[in-house]
């Protein structure tokens, strides 16, 4: 009795030549259809129409697989294991982001219209630049200062964990990260009443006699702090702290402490010995650690909203305002574009001068 | 144990004591280490063997005692200014740094020109073979290789002695073989003093001039390759490198220069001595298995004993030969295979014999009689 294997099965199977191919043209054309029926570019019979192709597209693919033997199957895999990624991002990452490109060059007919009508009006692009620069200044910088912060509140925690913490690793981390199972909502009212004016952290200042001080250095508002830059700088770092020391622990831990030893064998005292050689080993987490908290610290409001004034604003709160309380859904749309314009720029710049192979 | 050296003694050891709470790694440590020297310090894992290397390196500091690094007390002195290099057991090559960065680190640590550490490094990775690998990050080499990344490494800052953590202990058993040889060609090329750790005592045997074996943070032993296996000076040693049949008995009495010792398993037999016995004191008499001969007379000098063949296992090169003495008691001989096959057979009534000289007293008796260091053979290999 023979045994079948692999080997034994023909070459060339006409179907799976063609089985790449067929695979990858499905994932795309599948990937575009959901894209244009989720940003409702195409509409009515048309997108009946799409989604028949698709549907086509998928039942040829599913055939194949079946009739193609293992040589087709084998193609086909990778594309296969592609396709709910691609899928989810057309449906609901691409299709809004249409959405909102379309909306921004779209007009309000009158000042109470509900719809926008589409007439590629750049006119938005405009006013949310002349309307909005010193919002968008203060979140760049706002965001920025916080970053820096975090940087330096979260980078010697994380490495007196990794290399001091021992056994009590786990716990001191989860010490850090169980803040953050309060709602980000909370934990920012919260801190406007621990910096309310009659709060416990005004109170300690003014026994210290620091207030002056404070208010001179423009940290400190006459005497307070809730509503003033610092407030909303401070929040943005709080909140955005495990983002930094989370990824800064782990390319920490990563880092040989033998390592450390070479260096001091090599003629290197502790500081130098960390700053050529652990501290370039966690480039990578810095990395990583200063984009994660950037880049959500630049868009945000809420922190502003509970803890600064109205001179504080950033540029997520005009957002904001634009979309649910002025109802100006072009304008809105054209800023959030422009945000994210700037800090994909921002990044890529930065990605230029720090990155590393890992993450570029 | 130490013998003391004074003219050109690059480390010396005096009287290193290092416990941690109240286990005590290293207890008592005299010991110099000559200039030029491949040293080696042998022992099973825990014997303290790597804390006293890391006292000589400068990450511990001895808890009593003196380290002295060319006559000069180092004993608080932290690494970085210690000129002494270590070879890490995994080597610790700085995985952001090509192959040339890393060896230019410690020049450049100790802030010296470009200009003349750049040739230094050149000429270092030329020793070592890897001129072409210079501009390599060391995740791209081999385990041999970043060896020697290591080596060079540590020997481009001219130290006083190199320090050798198990550094073959991470490669297979060619390479290792390959790196034997080649570790003794570095050393000889750069004259530098190595001292060199390792629980493996083929490696020890084939690498070092001199060798300190190691046992529960105690100095057992100090010597040559050859000292150490001919004329172990305890149990521990004798066990611990190469194999030993172990007899206990009494000294009887000394005829010249040899001891006469009552065995317990019975007999009266002659043997070398190293320091002169106590009479009436328990000895043990060491038999290296490969300096048996058996035969059917007994020898007329008292050098053999008498026992019945229990077992004759065919080892390729050599027959092994196990007899049971006396009490019990097992004797194991290798004999060198003639080709004619074996004229004794498991039963037969043998004496076994050797050349003057063969046999040695160590003071004490084995924990269990006729212990061959099969026993520490398993130990080891399951470490």
């Amino acid at each position: 009795m023979t045994v079948p294997t692999i080997a034994d099965e023909p070459r060339t199977n006409p179907l799976a030549q063609r089985a790449e191919w067929l695979g990858l043209t499905a994932m795309v054309v599948s990937g575009v259809v959901l894209m244009l029926i989720g940003a409702r570019w195409v509409t009515g019979p048309l997108a009946v129409f799409a989604a028949a192709i698709m549907l086509g597209a998928i039942v040829t693919l599913v055939i194949t697989a079946i009739t193609g033997g293992p040589e087709a199957r084998r193609k086909i895999a990778p594309y296969g294991l592609l396709k709910p990624g691609v899928l989810w991002l057309a449906l609901f990452y691409l299709a809004p982001l249409i959405t909102l490109l379309k909306s921004s060059l779209s007009t309000l007919p009158s000042r109470f219209a509900v719809k926008a009508e589409f007439d590629w009006n750049f006119g938005n692009y405009r006013d949310a630049f002349t309307d909005n620069a010193p919002q968008f200044g203060r979140a760049l910088l706002f965001a920025a200062i916080a970053t820096v912060l975090t940087i330096l509140i979260g980078y010697p925690l994380a490495y007196v964990i990794a290399f001091r913490g021992r056994k009590y690793r786990s716990l001191l981390l989860g010490l850090i990260v169980i803040p953050f199972f309060t709602s980000y909502l909370i934990r920012t009212i919260a801190w406007s009443s621990l910096l309310a004016d009659s709060g416990p952290i005004v109170g300690f200042l003014d026994l210290l006699g620091l207030t002056g001080p404070l208010s001179t250095l423009g940290i400190m508002d006459n005497g307070k702090l809730i509503n003033t830059p610092a407030a909303v700088i401070g929040g943005l770092t709080y909140n955005f702290l495990p983002f930094m020391i989370l990824p800064i622990y782990v390319s920490l831990e990563k880092v040989n402490p033998a390592l450390v030893d070479a260096a001091q064998d090599l003629y290197s005292p502790s500081v130098k010995a960390f700053f050529r050689v652990v501290f370039p080993l966690t480039i990578p987490g810095l990395f990583a650690g200063t984009l994660l908290t950037f880049i959500p610290a630049a868009g945000d409001f809420i922190n502003q909203q509970y803890l600064g004034n109205p001179n504080t604003s950033m540029i997520g709160n005009s957002i904001q305002n634009q979309f649910l309380v002025q109802n100006n859904v072009p304008l809105a749309s054209a800023m959030s574009f422009v945000l994210m314009i700037t800090i994909t720029i921002g990044v890529l710049i930065y990605t230029k001068f720090f990155g590393t192979e890992e993450l570029a | 144990m130490g013998e003391s050296r004074t003219s050109d003694d690059v480390i010396v050891l005096r009287g290193v004591h290092k416990s941690f709470g109240t286990f005590v790694a290293v207890d008592q440590a005299n010991f110099s280490i000559g200039r030029g020297e491949f040293f080696a310090m042998l022992g099973p894992s825990g014997c303290g063997k790597t804390t006293t290397l890391k006292m000589i390196a400068g990450f511990e500091q001895p808890t009593r005692g003196q380290v002295l690094l060319e006559g000069e007390d180092v004993s608080r002195t932290p690494p970085y200014k210690r000129n002494v290099n270590t070879v890490f057991q995994q080597y610790a090559l700085f995985p952001h740094m090509t192959v040339a960065q890393n060896v230019a680190f410690g020049p450049r640590s100790k802030k010296v020109d470009r200009a003349v550490y750049e040739p230094r490094v050149a000429e270092m990775l030329e020793v070592v073979r890897l001129t072409e690998f210079a501009s390599r990050k060391p995740a791209q080499m081999s385990g041999g290789q970043q060896q020697r990344v290591a080596l060079a490494r540590a020997l481009v800052n001219m130290p006083s002695a190199l320090l050798l953590d198990e550094p073959l202990a991470a490669l297979d058993l060619k390479l290792r073989e390959a790196m034997q040889l080649e570790l003794k060609r570095i050393q000889r090329e750069v004259g530098i003093t190595f001292v060199f750790v390792t629980h493996d005592q083929g490696e020890a045997l084939t690498m070092s001039d001199r060798i300190a074996v190691m046992s529960q943070g105690r100095v057992e032993q100090i010597g040559t390759p050859e000292e150490i296996y001919h004329s172990p000076a305890s149990l521990f040693v004798a066990g611990f490198i190469g194999s030993a049949n172990l007899l206990p008995g009494t000294v009887k009495g000394l005829d010249g220069d040899d001891a006469v010792l009552e065995l317990a398993s019975g007999g009266t037999i002659r043997t070398r001595v190293g320091t002169p016995p106590i009479i009436g004191e328990r000895y043990s008499v060491m038999l290296r298995p490969e300096r048996l001969v058996a035969s059917t007379e007994p020898s007329t000098d008292g050098r053999s004993i008498a026992g019945v063949v229990n077992e004759l296992i065919f080892q390729g090169a050599s027959t092994r030969l196990e007899l049971v003495v006396g009490d019990g008691t097992t004797v194991v001989a290798n004999m060198i295979d003639d080709g004619r096959g074996p004229s004794i057979r498991p039963g037969d009534a043998v004496h076994v014999s050797w050349a003057a000289g063969a046999a040695y007293l160590i003071p004490g008796w084995p924990s269990v009689a006729g212990a061959t260091s099969t026993d520490v053979d398993a130990i080891e290999a399951a470490l």
